[in-house]
């Protein structure tokens, strides 16, 4: 599957089986040339492949979460699973990012 | 019951996957649960990251990763000759980072020490830096 899909002004990143320090390096370059040329008002998160998110995927998010405030846009998460679901707890992202409730698909 | 292995590899982004696949191969032998080889894995990962993105910031040299297994009790080694660090404890401080210009976040010490039982970190500057972690299998956990 592509990682990058556009809805309309929805950038979804479908996220890979382990986000980690490797892959985030990459995705973040690709996330950021989008967002720097295209209208973006809405950029999701999709857990539903990942198992496996660490640091390095935190910072990635909470980075593209500044970017998103900056051009006045929102962010999402969705289906995230049970260890992603711990890190970000003991992250205390939610306490920076009103992150959005799970997306009725 | 004790069981010791001993791994060493390049400080290359591509061996932080291979070194969580490989402790988490090494502890199946202790029946862990599947939150339990999650919590070890992401301990593995931050400390290996660490090591490549800190310890060894220019050039590839080699990480050592040692694990030992006594009844039931995981304890690791993640070592790196590498720059090392001046002072340990301000390191460790949650959100505390030397590299914000990476996006890094400050969490991963944070990370080892909420899903092991045990962290404790020997560095020198110029000398390099070894992260030494425990966790016991099985614990019946304590509050909630
Ligand atoms: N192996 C190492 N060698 C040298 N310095 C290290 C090493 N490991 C950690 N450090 C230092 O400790 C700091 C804190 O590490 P920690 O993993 O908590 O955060 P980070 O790596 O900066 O960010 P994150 O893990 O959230 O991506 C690092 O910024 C770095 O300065
Ligand atoms: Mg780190």
């Amino acid at each position: 599957m592509r990682l990058l899909e556009r809805r309309g002004e929805r950038l979804i990143v479908h996220l890979p089986v382990e986000l980690d320090h490797h892959c985030t390096e990459e995705l973040r370059r690709e996330i950021d040339r989008i967002l720097e040329k295209e209208p973006v008002s809405e950029l999701e998160f999709d857990f539903s492949g990942t198992i496996f998110m660490d640091s390095a995927g935190v910072g990635m998010i909470l980075g593209r979460y500044k970017i998103m405030r900056a051009l006045d846009g929102r962010m999402l998460v969705s289906h995230m699973g049970a260890q992603i679901r711990r890190i970000m707890t003991l992250s205390g992202i939610q306490n920076h990012i009103p992150l959005e409730k799970e997306e009725a698909l | 019951m004790k069981n010791e292995m001993t791994l060493a590899f390049d400080s290359i982004s591509q061996n932080e996957g291979f070194a969580r696949v490989a402790v988490a191969a090494f502890v199946t032998q202790l029946n862990p649960t599947l939150e339990e080889v999650a919590d070890i894995k992401t301990a593995v990962s931050e400390a290996v990251t660490n090591a490549i993105i800190h310890g060894y910031p220019d050039g590839v040299h080699t990480i050592i990763l040692r694990a030992v297994l006594r009844d039931r009790t995981v304890e690791l080694w993640i070592s790196d000759e590498g720059v090392g660090m001046e002072d340990v404890k301000k390191a460790m401080e949650p959100l505390y980072t030397s590299r914000p210009e990476l996006e890094r976040s400050g969490m991963g010490f944070m990370f080892m020490e909420a899903f092991m039982d045990l962290v404790q970190v020997e560095s020198a500057p110029g000398i390099g830096t070894t992260v030494y972690m425990k966790k016991t299998i099985g614990e019946v956990k304590q509050g909630g």
